[in-house]
């Protein structure tokens, strides 16, 4: 945060892809340095270069990475060279296209049921939970009443409570009307997102001068109007942040589908996956772990998509209200 | 394989509901009005006349054929087999249902250590209303024992465990090393292969609740025993005391194989030869040729180790039930399906598909003796199960909260695994725990 600030301030420009760890690096051989204070110079153009920090961030980069270079090799393996091989490299016949061909087909096409659920879960959960906070959001930024203050603190409280702790309450509410069993059961609760609406809040107060408002308002723009036509389009950064924030909770949600639906019909990827891991030790069950490998690779693959295509978003909207002026 | 640290300590939480939860159930249990209405072997047949929907909650394999033939047979009723979950999954989901009074399904199915928990509950109903009584022979002992409690019949056995052990014949050949018929041939063969080998294992064993209570069972164990809401538990008894002795030494002398049981690993070990042995239940075979299949040939069936040489005496590992939901929509059309399943020709269906039944008319048939296992060499495995059904120690019972027991025998007994604490301490952590969680929901409890 605090070198995103300093990036803002000497006007480098970098800032908005924030590579800074590379930054300084090439602006430093750009130099040029009689343009600017000579004060500056030292903390900002030229970081000094901290083995520690470098073996750290190799150390972080490894730990995140293995993992996932385990999963892509793995994913090519036949269940039999799954068990007898050495799990970071690549043996046996190369078997992905014939395990993402049986993850989709097995036990009736139901991984693709699983993942169209998910998809579903997906769009009404978290778009609904990012429409509603850009809507709180602006509202409690722009407006002034009475029990604001209220608000703030009730947000505040809800940010801390973990999903978690909720599901069962929620679970026994929902039994009572006749809601558990059903896609209604995962949507409803992924529509709150009390840390989506704090973001937006912080975000829409930055954003949105108070002046442009009055200027419509003066204009004759109605509210709703001016939500539409001014509001939003400057909002962009940081409705993709909370989208993706809900997106990747929803997507990645497990204990409230797990004590909420029992049908497998309506199983999310997650609880799905979970069942073909379960088949394995069962009487009478068949071990698939290589199908559920390959159903893990595929269940990402869309998260790491969002993730690079929303980068930018991402990353404006992430340093949103780090920067005072 | 990612989320495991959030399904653990989403197992956790789940595990704690249903503890609170088994809480208001098990309060019931002193209600007088059970509902059992007065029925008959009539109205089943009429239920299967009319028709209708059962709803049924299970994740063993072979019934969606059972669910298939049932339906064919009787058009007018409707299936809806569901896997809500494997074991203590689908049991904290059935308690959350039960307690919130909506989304049970009509039939269940139920391991026999976790059925007196549900009977005593009474969140399943009792058959004796619909002739489920007159069943009692049907039925190998050891299930049996197991759905008869309380003096009702809460569930009809869908298969059982009787034990064996299964034993990889190359390694054992290799080495030679004879086929153990007792634990202290067990224990001298485990010394042996371990030194001959240093990476293969007698066995795998990081502390499993059903296979050491099972083990206690063969050796005439009786650490729990049972009279309504008035439970005893001691881990001081003569038949424990025989299985930590030998256990004990096993555990000191490092011959178990730190793999646990069902995890990929442990798959690898059973096809690459560094689990030499596996004790345990007659369903075994189906997960041999569907889990290790490069392994065929290599594995035999033998009779389960004895206590004292001579002896035939043996135990029930694993096995469960279906029963029926005091919250079913149609009690005798779900008893007519579980009948069907679990007594009729759902039976044969299962077998085919690789189930081991728990009904004397199929354990005794000379078809299903005379049966030749190829993964097993072509031996008649089933002559040697079938006489374990017949020899299963009398007596046993299981607590009435024996699925919240096992929940934390690995934070009690677990330790005795990997650390220096004694296995007979260990055990009397865990009695302790026992007592104070029954006293806790209201039983009398003594031990």
């Amino acid at each position: 945060m605090a070198q995103a600030s300093t990036q803002a301030d000497t006007g480098a420009g970098t800032g908005a892809d924030g590579r800074a760890g590379t930054a300084g690096a090439w602006r430093g051989r750009r130099g040029a340095p009689s343009e600017r204070p000579a004060g500056r110079r030292h903390s900002s153009d030229r970081p000094r270069r901290s083995v520690l920090l470098t073996v750290l961030t190799a150390l972080v980069a490894v730990y995140t990475l293995v993992p996932l270079a385990w999963l892509l090799i793995s994913a090519t393996k036949t269940q039999k060279s799954l068990l007898d091989s050495f799990g970071l490299w690549f043996s046996g016949d190369f078997a992905l296209w014939d395990n993402i061909q049986q993850t989709l087909t097995y036990d009736d096409h139901i991984f693709v049921r699983w993942l169209l659920n998910t998809l579903l879960y997906v769009a009404l959960g978290a778009g609904g939970a990012t429409f509603l906070a850009v809507l709180g959001g602006y509202g409690l930024a722009k407006f002034d009443f009475p029990g604001r203050r209220g608000v703030f603190a009730v947000v505040i409280g809800a940010v801390a409570v973990p999903g978690a702790a909720l599901a069962v309450p929620t679970f026994l509410m929902f039994s009572k009307m006749g809601l558990t069993n059903t896609p209604w059961a995962v949507i409803v609760p992924s529509l709150i997102s009390p840390f989506g609406l704090y973001l937006m809040w912080v975000f829409a107060s930055e954003a949105i001068p108070d002046e442009l408002l009055e200027a419509a308002r003066v204009d004759g723009s109605g509210e709703i109007r001016t939500f539409f036509r001014i509001g939003l389009p400057l909002l962009g950064p940081g409705i993709v942040t909370v989208l993706l924030f809900t997106v990747v909770a929803t997507w990645n949600n497990y204990f409230l589908p797990l004590i909420m639906i029992k049908d497998p019909d309506w199983y999310p990827l997650t609880l799905g996956l979970n069942a073909w891991n379960a088949q394995a030790a069962t009487a009478g069950g068949q071990p698939v772990f290589n199908l559920v490998v390959t159903g893990s690779l595929l269940t990402i693959v869309p998260l790491v998509a969002a993730f690079l295509l929303l980068q930018r978003f991402w990353q404006t909207g992430l340093a949103a209200g780090s920067v005072k002026e | 394989m990612t989320n495991k640290p959030l399904r653990r300590s989403a197992q956790a939480i789940a595990v704690l509901c249903a503890a609170a939860l088994s809480l208001t159930a098990c309060g019931s249990s002193d209600d007088s009005g059970s509902g059992a209405k007065a029925a008959d072997a009539g109205s089943v047949e009429a239920a299967l006349k009319k028709g209708g929907t059962v709803t049924v909650w299970a994740w063993e394999p072979t019934l969606k054929q059972v669910v298939t033939d049932f339906q064919a047979k009787y058009p007018k009723v409707k299936v809806k087999l569901v896997n809500a979950g494997t074991g203590n999954d689908q049991y904290t989901a059935l308690q959350n249902a039960v307690q919130a009074g909506s989304g049970a399904p009509d039939v269940a199915q139920i391991e026999y250590y976790a059925l007196s928990q549900f009977a005593l509950g009474k969140s399943v109903t009792d058959l004796s209303a619909y002739g489920a009584k007159d069943l009692s022979k049907a039925y190998s002992p050891g299930p049996w024992n197991s759905v008869a409690v309380n003096g009702g019949v809460y569930a009809l056995p869908m298969d059982s465990g009787p034990m064996a052990m299964f034993f990889n014949k190359k390694v054992l050949d290799k080495y030679k090393i004879a086929v153990p018929t007792t634990w202290d041939e067990y224990l001298t063969a485990a010394r042996a292969l371990h030194k001959a080998d240093p990476k293969a294992y007698i066995t795998n064993d990081t502390g499993d609740a059903g296979f050491v209570t099972s083990l206690i069972w063969q050796a005439g164990g009786h650490p729990y025993t049972v009279d309504g809401t008035k439970v005893n538990v001691d881990f001081g008894d003569a038949g424990t005391k025989k299985f930590t002795e030998v256990w004990q030494k096993l555990i000191s002398e490092k011959l178990l194989a730190p793999i646990t049981s069902w995890s990929d690993q442990w798959y690898k070990g059973l096809a690459d030869g560094t689990i030499a042995t596996l004790s345990t239940g007659a369903w075994m075979p189906a997960n041999f040729v569907s889990g290790v299949p490069s392994a065929s040939g290599d594995w035999r069936a033998a009779p389960l180790p004895q206590w004292q040489a001579g002896q035939t005496a043996s135990a029930e590992n694993g096995g469960s039930s279906l029963a029926v939901m005091e919250a079913a929509k149609d009690k005798p059309l779900a008893y007519a399906f579980v009948k069907y399943a679990n007594k009729d020709a759902g039976v044969q269906a299962r077998i085919k598909g690789g189930a081991f039944p728990a009904t004397t008319a199929d354990l005794n048939s000379q078809a299903f003796l005379d049966t030749e296992f190829p993964y097993f060499g072509g031996q008649k495995a089933n002559e040697i199960f079938a006489k374990s059904a017949g020899n299963v120690a009398k007596g046993w019972s299981y607590l009435p909260y024996q699925v919240y027991a096992n929940s934390v025998f690995n934070d009690t007994v677990g330790k005795a695994y990997v650390s220096s604490t004694p296995l007979s301490d260990a055990l009397g952590t865990w009695q302790e725990a026992s007592v104070k969680y029954g006293k806790d929901q209201g039983f009398s409890v003594g031990g």
